[in-house]
């Protein structure tokens, strides 16, 4: 298999700093799972950590306070894709630790 | 599905493309298939590289198992659509429906090889915990996976623990196993692209 980081870094690249809808601050914000106010904060946390818990009630609110929906349909991919990217990077630090490339 | 415009907000193109897929198959179409086409320059397109290298680009485990890592990183993520919709691949891939059944109910127990049940194990705590440590992934490499492998597998886990979030958040419809069992052979037939 090739390796996905090339591919991982254009897909970062694109959501994070092409067109977009909603800010680039504020993608940049959920991928990182910091610095967003409520109650986009809560949403975008409870994507990273426990994706199955989200609500309509929590997308309503995130839209009711003034996101439209390509806006939440930005930030929700930001959020999901910067937790997979985490988890990924911690792994693969642990993989390089274990065989010794630290 | 909680946002319209994934619903409804396609292109003309698309819209027709979805109307011929429910003329074809006589299945809805799947929100997943939604997804993917709404905006495809800013997700659905460079997203769908990156799965179709994780789970049909060259490797040493086979399709099925990837499948089955799909799943199993859907179940660690309590993702009710991903888990039946790659349960169902693996499945297929498999051609044994039990052997999947068993992995998701206790991958300890299964009758699978070391080195894939040792890397569904990890997957299951970094999925769970969001993160692993140099010993789980040595207890991986003791069991037989090698070096590749494991990068290979946290590929699969990649694609997935996007993939999965983005169903929950979204709310995606839960079918029946018949649109699973039709997505199945499409997905073995042509990939994730």
């Amino acid at each position: 298999m090739a390796n996905i980081s090339q591919a991982q870094k254009a897909l970062e690249t694109r959501v994070l700093e092409g067109e977009g809808k909603a800010s680039i601050a504020m993608r940049r914000s959920a991928f990182n799972n910091k610095g967003l106010s409520e109650p986009t904060a809560a949403l975008v946390d409870k994507v990273a950590k426990h994706a199955f818990r989200v609500t309509d009630a929590d997308i309503a609110s995130v839209r009711d306070s003034g996101l439209s929906e390509d806006q939440v349909f930005e930030i929700v991919v930001c959020a999901a894709i910067g937790e997979a990217t985490r988890q990924y990077k911690t792994a693969f630090a642990a993989l390089g630790a274990a065989v010794g490339k630290e | 599905m909680r946002l319209r415009i994934l619903d409804r907000g396609h292109g003309f193109a698309t819209k027709v493309l979805f109307a011929l897929i429910r003329a074809v198959s006589r299945q809805p179409v799947l929100d997943v298939i939604k997804l993917v086409k709404y905006r495809a320059d800013f997700y659905g397109g460079p997203m769908g590289a990156i799965t179709q290298d994780a789970m049909r680009g060259p490797s040493t485990w086979s399709i099925g198992d990837r499948e089955m890592m799909a799943a199993f990183v859907a179940k660690s993520n309590h993702s009710d659509f991903c888990t039946k919709a790659h349960s169902a691949v693996a499945t297929a891939a498999y051609r044994n429906g039990e052997k999947v059944s068993a992995v998701l109910s206790d991958p300890d127990t299964a009758s699978i090889a070391e080195p894939l049940r040792a890397t569904l194990l990890m997957l299951g705590k970094l999925t769970r915990e969001h993160a692993v440590d140099a010993d789980d992934v040595r207890a991986v490499l003791a069991a037989g996976a090698s070096h590749k492998q494991i990068e290979d597998a946290l590929a699969v886990c990649y694609s997935f623990n996007v993939i999965g979030r983005l169903a929950d958040a979204f709310g995606f419809f839960v079918p029946g196993p018949k649109a699973f069992e039709d997505g199945a052979k499409y997905l073995l037939t042509r990939g994730y692209r």
